[in-house]
């Protein structure tokens, strides 16, 4: 069959992939434009097993510096989530040794006052700003910490809720926090103990529990197949 | 053509879809459709499997070959065990967190080993929400006809009705972690509705459902403290001498090592097998979805169910090449987004199920009516700007942040540009067969989540997963911990592998792969 070209989406960068310098680790390299740094390690020849995960942005695990050509500024990417672009590079983050706290959020007392407890560090935020510049997410990670410290839980869990917990906001910290543990902490107290109890939901699991669908399942479970099928058309 | 000029067709028709209504097919109708287009029914994708508890039943090509695939273990192999737990959990995701969380609360010693880091898994994904019948016009019994219908009445009626009956009490557990699903106004929770559903009925934390449950289960194994062996993959089970699983061996990807467990009873959660890119097809799988706890469990005995049907997404990227075969959130089309082929028309009822939209969008771009690009893919438009056009400015970026900040970061503004979508390998529909305490026919091996099989017939709704997860991944937990208080350990042996062998060798040895695949292997060759 004649290919026409009427619905063809242009992509030059495919039809001749343009070949460009990068540098992995330290390292030069020549890779085809545009392709993830993650397929970057691969096309380069490197097992990868830490530094990958979900590969699909939500996971954290590929965490990574990353510089582009003669600029100074040396800022963070999910290497599954970034295209390579000449003159880049690139270094897969380490994991980072943060402390996280240990809680049962069903027995803390006052979980906003608990956090100075947990999380002594928390407070000595000196502002800097190097954990929100850090971010992949784009969460404006230091307002989130002020937050945390005023009890500002409820904003603090929905600025969070990007979190991949890639970690690459803690070792920027001067003051020592890891910002994505305060939040985590903070947000599972609000979701556990300061969020409104969903009065359907137990209602639903009480009348489960006192068998009133029993009958209906009777019913249901004693159809033969055509019954079954027939009567499952009838639900829209 | 420039992208943007291709795109004018969906800006042009959007009004005049916005006032029509595509019905649902009729059953022969959909039947009709789904074995012309659907990948499960290309008779030249599969083959019978040669030997083993499924023999001569069919499977996709790659299944086979790694089913019938060699272990990594000799016979000689010292099987001295370096840990020894009661129960031992192999799987991060969430299927694993939930099964070692209710093991350990109920008192048992837990060892949880996965192949990544904890978490990192296809759990992590899910953006879509949980399906959980919390609404007041809707029950679990409708939850269960539904479910029925998806999985074309192949459904094990028992597993379902469990799962159905517990989900309430399963988003209880997790408010009560701290899971944070949104809320109506009066604080009741929020439901959706999703494709092939009869009521809204699915539970989520804006589109990073998975994500956030994620977060808080990973969080809670680490606040137990219980025993974790990360960047360990398990490469064979251990059975005593009366076929009953007595722990496993693992390969450390870190320095190579094997690691012997031995415990009271095993339950895999090893999840799915996006990663065998079955047919050629992309997917939204995570990196480690190669299917081993199938290959593991095949070798112990373990019976496998419906291992012939897998799910391919409706929505899965196209455009651009970096984020190809991954996934674009049900959670659009839920919303109104419409599918729209190269002519400007609509060609599905766009919630219908996914085999039934995946189906029709695979014939519009055989018949012609698909957009292509260079690389070679093909795909339809869904209309995302649509969701503004018809909520109100904003919608797309206040109910999909993460579908927007994937796009973004290409330049990609999806709030106002359609986006290219085709069907993606997503989901395992069959499994390792279990029963309603989640083990399988091989006594002290449980398996959980995606790599068990029976409950989602022969296409999974969606937002049934999650629930699976938590459901079975709490009742092999239970039953697990509950046997072992009253059991010793049993001895370590791989006296199956011995009887795999033999049966092998009968049929010629003919596989030539070692299973379990561990990890794709994308490194490419630099010679
Ligand atoms: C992109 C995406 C979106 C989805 N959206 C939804 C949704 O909205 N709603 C819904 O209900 N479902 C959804 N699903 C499906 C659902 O997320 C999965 O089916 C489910 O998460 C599987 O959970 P699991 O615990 O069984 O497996 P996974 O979460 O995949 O976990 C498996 C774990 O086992 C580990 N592992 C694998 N092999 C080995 C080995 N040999 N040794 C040790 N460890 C091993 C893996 O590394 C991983 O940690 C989605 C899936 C994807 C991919
Ligand atoms: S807040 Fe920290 S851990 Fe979370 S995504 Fe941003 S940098 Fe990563
Ligand atoms: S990096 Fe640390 S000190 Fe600086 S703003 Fe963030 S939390 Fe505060
Ligand atoms: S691999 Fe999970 S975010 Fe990149």
């Amino acid at each position: 069959m004649a290919q026409d070209n009427t619905n063809v989406i242009d992509q030059p960068e495919v039809m001749q992939p343009r070949m460009v310098s990068i540098e992995i680790s330290g390292k030069k390299y020549d890779v085809p434009e545009g392709i993830t740094v993650i397929k970057a390690l691969w096309y380069t020849g490197q097992e990868v097993v830490r530094g990958a995960g979900c590969l699909g942005g939500f996971c954290g695990a590929c965490a990574t510096y990353y510089r582009t050509k003669d600029d100074p500024k040396v800022r963070t990417c999910l290497a599954c989530q970034m295209a390579v672009e000449d003159g880049m590079s690139f270094t897969i983050m380490p994991p980072f040794p943060a402390r996280k706290a240990i809680y049962d959020l069903q027995t803390l007392k006052d979980p906003k006052q608990d956090l100075f407890n947990l999380y002594p560090e928390a407070p000595l935020c000196r502002n800097c700003n190097a954990c929100t510049e850090a971010c992949p997410q784009k969460i404006d990670v230091r307002e989130g910490v002020w937050k945390a410290v005023f009890g500002d839980f409820k904003s603090v869990s929905e600025m969070f809720m990007d979190c991949v917990m890639c970690g690459m906001c803690t070792p920027v910290c001067i003051a020592d926090i890891a910002p994505n543990l305060v939040a985590l902490y903070v947000s599972r107290a609000q979701g556990a103990r300061f969020t409104e109890k969903p009065v359907g939901l137990d209602a639903r699991i009480k009348e489960i529990q006192e068998g009133r669908y029993n009958d209906e399942w009777k019913k249901l479970l004693n159809m033969s197949e055509k019954e079954l099928a027939d009567h499952c058309a009838t639900v829209k | 053509m420039d992208i943007h000029a291709l795109q004018q067709i969906v800006h042009q028709t959007r009004d005049a879809r916005r006032k029509q209504t595509i019905p649902k097919f009729s059953p022969a109708d959909r039947d009709q459709l789904i074995h012309k287009y659907h990948p499960d029914y290309r008779a030249s994708a599969y083959r019978p499997i040669r030997f083993g508890p499924n023999a001569d039943e069919k499977t996709v090509v790659e299944l086979a070959a790694l089913l019938e695939g060699d272990s990594l273990i000799t016979d000689e192999m010292d099987l001295t065990p370096q840990y020894t737990t009661d129960v031992l959990v192999i799987g991060g995701g969430g299927a694993g967190c939930a099964a070692a969380l209710h093991a350990h609360h109920a008192g048992a010693k837990v060892m949880l080993a996965t192949k990544l880091r904890l978490g990192d898994s296809n759990s992590v994904m899910a953006q879509g929400g949980m399906q959980i019948s919390v609404a007041p016009e809707d029950s679990p019994v409708t939850h269960f006809i539904d479910t029925l219908k998806g999985g074309h009445m192949h459904n094990d009626h028992d597993l379902l009705k469990v799962m159905v009956e517990e989900g309430p009490s399963i988003a209880k557990w997790l408010i009560e972690l701290g899971v944070l699903f949104d809320r109506q106004a009066d604080g009741n929770l929020h439901v959706k509705k999703g494709g092939g559903s009869s009521k809204p009925r699915l539970v989520t934390c804006s589109d990073y459902t998975g994500l956030e449950m994620m977060r808080v289960l990973k969080d809670e194994v680490l606040n137990q403290k219980i025993q974790l062996l990360e960047f360990c993959a398990a490469v064979e089970l251990l059975s005593d001498e009366h076929g009953q699983c007595t722990g496993a061996i693992f390969k450390d990807l870190d320095n190579h090592r094997f690691v012997v467990v031995a415990a009271k009873s095993v339950i895999l959660a090893t999840g799915g097998i996006g990663r065998l890119h079955i047919q050629g097809f992309p997917t939204s799988n995570h990196y480690g979805a190669t299917g081993d706890g199938l290959c593991l469990s095949y070798r112990m005995g373990a019976k496998l169910a419906h291992i012939d049907t897998f799910q391919y997404h409706p929505s899965g990227a196209v455009y651009p090449e970096q984020l190809v075969g991954q996934l674009v959130t049900e959670g659009i089309r839920s919303e109104g987004g419409h599918l729209v082929n190269a002519k400007g028309e609509r060609f599905v009822n766009e919630l219908d199920t996914r085999d039934v939209v995946s189906s029709s969008i695979i014939r519009e771009c055989e018949e012609g009516r698909g957009i292509r690009t260079m690389s070679g893919r093909v795909g339809v438009w869904l209309d995302t700007p649509l969701l503004d056009a018809e909520h109100g400015p904003g919608t797309v970026e206040k109910h999909f942040p993460a579908m927007m900040m994937q796009f973004e970061r290409f330049g990609i503004d999806i709030s106002k540009d359609p986006v290219l979508i085709y069907p993606t390998l997503h989901y395992q529909n069959g499994g390792v067969k279990i029963d309603t305490n989640s083990e399988t026919n091989v006594k002290n091996l449980f398996v959980a989540g995606e790599a068990s099989g029976g409950l989602h017939g022969r296409n999974r709704l969606m937002g049934n997963s999650l629930l699976d997860l938590m459901v079975f991944g709490k009742r092999s937990g239970l039953t697990a911990a509950s046997r072992a208080a009253s059991m010793s350990h049993g001895k370590l042996t791989v006296q199956h592998l011995q009887r795999f062998r033999a049966d092998a060798k009968k049929h010629g040895n003919v596989s030539g792969v070692t299973s379990p695949m561990i990890l794709p292997a994308y490194t490419r060759k630099v010679s």
